[in-house]
C-alpha cells in the first residue's frame, strides 16, 4: 500500500513487520523518531516484543548482543556519537557472528558538536566487520531493513548489518513509499532460526579467548564471508523483487551510466540530487552518469571497476573525510583501478549538514574539467577559514 | 568409576582451567555455578575468570556461558533476560552476570546501575579480589586503604592505596532492589546460602564475594581461606544482607581480631607493620565497620 510517511516511521514499520523479540536503544538525534515509534508499537501491543530502555548506546548494543545470542531476532538504532560509543561492542558483535540489524541515522561527529548529516559516523566503523548499506530514499531504508535480516541471518553469513539513512534528509523527510503487506514479509523473511545459541539444553560457551593460534583464522573467516556476500546480496535482492515486485537490494546501481564519459560516484541520499543534475545535463546532451554505491561493506570492487570502465573521468563525492588523507570512498574507488588510477578525482562535501546543491555538483564537474584533485573540499568558505581557523 | 569422578561430573564449573593455585575467585565461581544449577545462563565480564576458564577451543563451563567485553556483562545479561521473557522461559531459567571488582565497581558501574534500575530478573555476582589482577595487580575502586598495587605502590610520597573501598554494596542497596549481600569465599556455606536465597527472589540481586588472590595479595596459596576468614573476623570485610534497601542481616563477629592479624598474612600490607599510624588507620576502617553494622554487638 502506498503511504506518505516520514523516513523514521517507515523504518519503524519495517522493523515491526520483521517481528523482532527484543529492541533496545538509547535516544540520540536524529534517530529518536525510529525508536519512539517502536516504543508506541510495543506500548500498544501492536508488536509482541521486549523493549529495553538502556542507560547508554554501549548498553543498547550489549543488550541486543545478549538477546541475539539467546536466539532471538533483535533491533537497535543509533547515530553519530552513539554509534561511536557503541563501537567497542560493534566490533565484538561481528566477531561473535551475531546477525544483528541496526539502523544508523548518519550524522556528523563532534567537535564541533553538530547534529546534522554527513556519513563520518558509519564510515569510521568500516573495519568493524558489519555489513554496511546506504539508502538513497525512504523506500530504500524500509526495504533494506527487511532485506538486512535475510542477509544477516543466512547461516552462511551470520554477520550484523548496519542500514544507513542520512540523518534529517531521510529520517525526517516525508516521501511516498510502498509499505509491504505482513504476509509477504513473512513469506520473504521466516522466523530467525539460530544455528547456535545460549541454551540450557545444549550448553555452549560464547566469546572465548582467541590466542595467536586461532585469532587470525577467526578474522579471516569474517573477511571471507564478507567477500562471498557480493554474490549473496544481489541474490537476496532478486528474491525480494520476486516477492514484492520492486527492485531489491544490490551492490551498486548505475544511473544513465552506459555511455557516460563523466561518472560521479556517491552514496546515500545525495544520489537523488545528483540524478537531477544528470537529467539536466543530459538534456543538454552531456554524457554524464552516476554510480551509486549501496554496499560500502563488502566493498564491491569488481562491480565498481566494471561499471566505470568506459568513463574517462570519475568524480567521487565523499560525505566523510579520513583526516590526514582524503575522502574514504575516493581512496577505495581509486583502489579498484590500476595503481596510478589516472582518471579518478576525489571531492569532499556536505560535512556536518552543509547542503549539497545542484550548484555543488556543477562546481565539482567544472573543477574536474581543469584539474584532477585528490581531496578537494567543495563549498569551503575562505573567509571563515582565515578568520576562525587560521588556515 | 570412583565417587570422586561422580562428584566431579556434578560440577558446572570444572577443573582443567588455568587459574593460579589457591585462586579464591575460581573456588567462589564454582560454588556460585553449582548452587545456581544447570538451568542458568551466565554472562561474564572480561577478567581473570574469563581468561582462565575459556581459552579457545576449551571451556570450563557446563552451563550456557557468554563473554562479550569488560564493562557490559550487566547489559548482555539484560538482553539475555529480555530474550527469555520474549521466549516465555523466564520462570524456568536463571540469569547470572558476573565479573571482577574492576569490571563491576569501575568500568561496569553504569551498566550495572542500569541493570538494577530496570528491574531485570538477574543476579549480579562481583568477585572482589580488590585490584585489576588480570592486567597485573593495578588499583581498582575496591582496593582497600593502604594496600599496595602496581599503581598504588609504597614510595617516598605514597603509602599504598590512598582511599578506602568504594561502598559498592551500599550503592547497589541504594537502588532499593530486593536483595544485596556481601559474602566471602572463606565462608562457603554462607556464600551458597546467599546465592540460593538470591536466586529464589525475582528481580535484580547483587552479591559481592571477597576472594583472596595469592599472587596479587602476596600470600601463600594454601592460606586463601584463612586470609578470607580473617578479613571477616577483623571487621574489614563485613558480611551483610540488604532487603529492599534495608539492612536485614549481618554476620556477627563477637570477638573481632586486630587487623594486624590480617595484615601479617599478606605482603601487600607489609609496610604497615613498620608504620603504626598507618596500621591504625586501617584498624579504624575495621572499627567503623564493626560499629556501623553492629558486627560485634551481642544478639538482642
Amino acid at each position: 500500500m502506498r503511504e506518505f510517511i516520514e523516513g523514521s516511521y517507515a523504518v519503524a514499520r519495517a522493523v515491526k513487520l520483521c517481528k523482532p523479540g527484543v529492541i533496545s536503544a538509547y535516544p540520540i538525534t536524529p534517530q529518536t523518531h525510529i525508536v519512539e515509534r517502536l516504543a508506541d508499537f510495543v506500548a500498544n501491543k501492536e508488536i509482541n516484543c521486549q523493549f529495553v530502555n538502556v542507560e547508554s548506546e554501549h548498553s543498547a548494543a550489549s543488550v541486543v548482543l545478549g538477546a541475539c545470542a539467546t536466539g532471538v531476532r533483535v533491533f537497535t538504532a543509533t547515530s553519530s556519537q552513539g554509534l561511536i560509543y557503541m563501537s567497542e561492542v560493534l566490533f565484538n558483535i561481528a566477531g561473535m557472528r551475531l546477525p544483528i540489524v541496526m539502523v544508523n541515522a548518519n550524522r556528523a561527529l563532534s567537535a564541533p558538536i553538530n547534529i546534522w548529516n554527513d556519513q563520518q559516523d558509519a564510515i569510521s566503523l568500516r573495519d568493524s566487520g558489519w555489513i554496511q548499506v546506504y539508502a538513497e530514499n525512504n523506500q530504500d531504508a524500509l526495504d533494506y531493513t527487511i532485506q538486512a535480516y535475510r542477509i544477516a541471518e543466512n547461516h552462511k553469513v551470520m554477520l550484523p548489518v548496519m542500514v544507513n539513512m542520512d540523518g534529517f534528509i531521510l529520517t525526517h523527510g516525508m516521501e511516498t513509499v510502498d509499505m509491504p503487506e505482513q504476509n509477504l514479509v513473512d513469506k520473504f523473511l521466516p522466523a530467525y532460526n539460530a544455528p547456535y545459541k545460549l541454551d540450557v539444553e545444549n550448553p555452549m560457551s560464547f566469546g572465548l579467548l582467541g590466542d595467536p593460534s586461532i585469532y587470525l583464522e577467526a578474522r579471516y573467516a569474517v573477511q571471507k564471508t564478507l567477500e562471498d556476500l557480493v554474490t549473496l546480496i544481489p541474490a537476496v535482492g532478486r528474491d525480494f523483487n520476486s516477492v514484492f515486485g520492486r527492485k531489491g537490494i544490490d551492490l551498486v546501481e548505475g544511473y544513465r551510466l552506459e555511455d557516460a564519459k563523466v561518472a560521479i560516484v556517491a552514496m546515500g541520499s545525495v544520489c537523488g540530487t545528483i540524478k537531477d543534475y544528470i537529467d539536466q545535463e543530459r538534456e543538454k546532451g552531456k554524457q554524464i552518469g552516476l554510480l551509486k554505491v549501496i554496499t560500502y561493506r563488502p566493498f564491491p570492487k569488481e562491480e565498481i571497476a566494471k561499471a566505470l570502465e568506459n568513463a574517462s573521468k570519475v568524480l567521487v563525492l565523499d560525505k566523510a573525510i579520513s583526516l590526514g588523507n582524503e575522502g574514504p570512498l575516493f581512496t577505495e574507488v581509486k583502489s579498484v583501478f590500476s595503481a596510478k588510477s589516472p582518471k579518478v578525482s576525489g571531492f569532499v562535501a556536505g560535512l556536518g549538514g552543509r547542503d549539497i546543491t545542484l550548484e555543488t555538483i556543477k562546481e565539482m564537474v567544472n573543477i574536474s574539467k581543469k584539474e584532477q584533485p585528490r581531496c578537494k573540499f567543495l563549498n569551503l568558505k575562505q573567509e571563515l577559514l582565515k578568520e576562525e581557523f587560521y588556515v | 568409576m570412583s565417587n570422586d569422578i561422580d562428584h566431579f561430573e556434578e560440577h558446572l564449573f570444572v577443573s582443567g582451567h588455568t587459574a593460579c593455585a589457591g585462586c579464591g575467585q575460581s573456588l567462589a565461581a564454582r560454588l556460585v555455578a553449582d548452587t545456581a544449577g544447570k538451568n542458568t545462563i551466565i554472562a561474564n565480564s572480561t577478567g581473570c575468570l574469563e581468561v582462565f576458564s575459556t581459552k579457545a577451543p576449551e571451556t570450563a563451563w557446563r552451563t550456557p556461558w557468554i563473554h562479550s567485553l569488560f564493562e557490559n556483562s550487566s547489559a548482555v545479561a539484560s538482553g539475555i533476560e529480555a530474550a527469555l521473557r520474549f521466549l516465555g522461559k523466564i520462570d524456568s531459567i536463571r540469569v547470572i552476570a558476573q565479573g571482577g571488582d574492576g569490571g563491576t565497581a569501575d568500568i561496569g558501574l553504569q551498566a550495572l546501575s542500569g541493570m538494577l534500575e530496570r528491574g531485570h530478573d538477574i543476579l549480579y555476582v562481583c568477585y572482589d579480589n580488590e585490584a585489576y589482577m588480570n592486567t597485573g595487580i593495578q588499583r581498582s575502586g575496591l582496593t582497600p586503604l593502604a594496600a599496595t598495587t602496581t599503581t598504588s605502590p609504597v614510595g617516598s610520597a605514597w603509602k599504598g592505596n590512598w582511599r578506602g573501598k568504594k561502598p559498592l554494596v551500599e550503592i547497589c542497596a541504594a537502588h532499593f532492589i530486593p536483595y544485596v549481600a556481601s559474602a566471602s569465599v572463606g565462608y562457603p556455606q554462607d556464600l551458597q546460602r546467599k546465592v540460593k536465597k538470591a536466586l529464589g527472589i525475582r528481580g535484580p540481586k547483587y552479591i559481592q564475594i571477597h576472594v583472596p588472590c595469592p599472587l596479587g595479595w602476596g600470600h601463600e596459596s594454601n592460606l586463601t581461606l584463612e586470609v578470607a576468614k580473617t578479613a571477616v573476623s577483623c571487621g574489614l570485610y563485613p558480611l551483610v544482607e540488604y532487603e529492599n534497601g534495608k539492612l536485614a542481616n549481618v554476620f556477627k563477629v563477637p570477638t573481632p581480631k586486630p587487623v594486624s592479624d590480617y595484615v601479617k598474612l599478606q605482603s601487600r600490607f607489609k609496610h604497615l607493620l613498620k608504620d603504626p599510624a598507618a596500621l591504625n588507620s586501617l584498624q579504624e576502617v575495621a572499627n567503623k565497620n564493626l560499629e556501623y553494622y553492629g558486627l560485634n554487638k551481642k544478639q538482642e
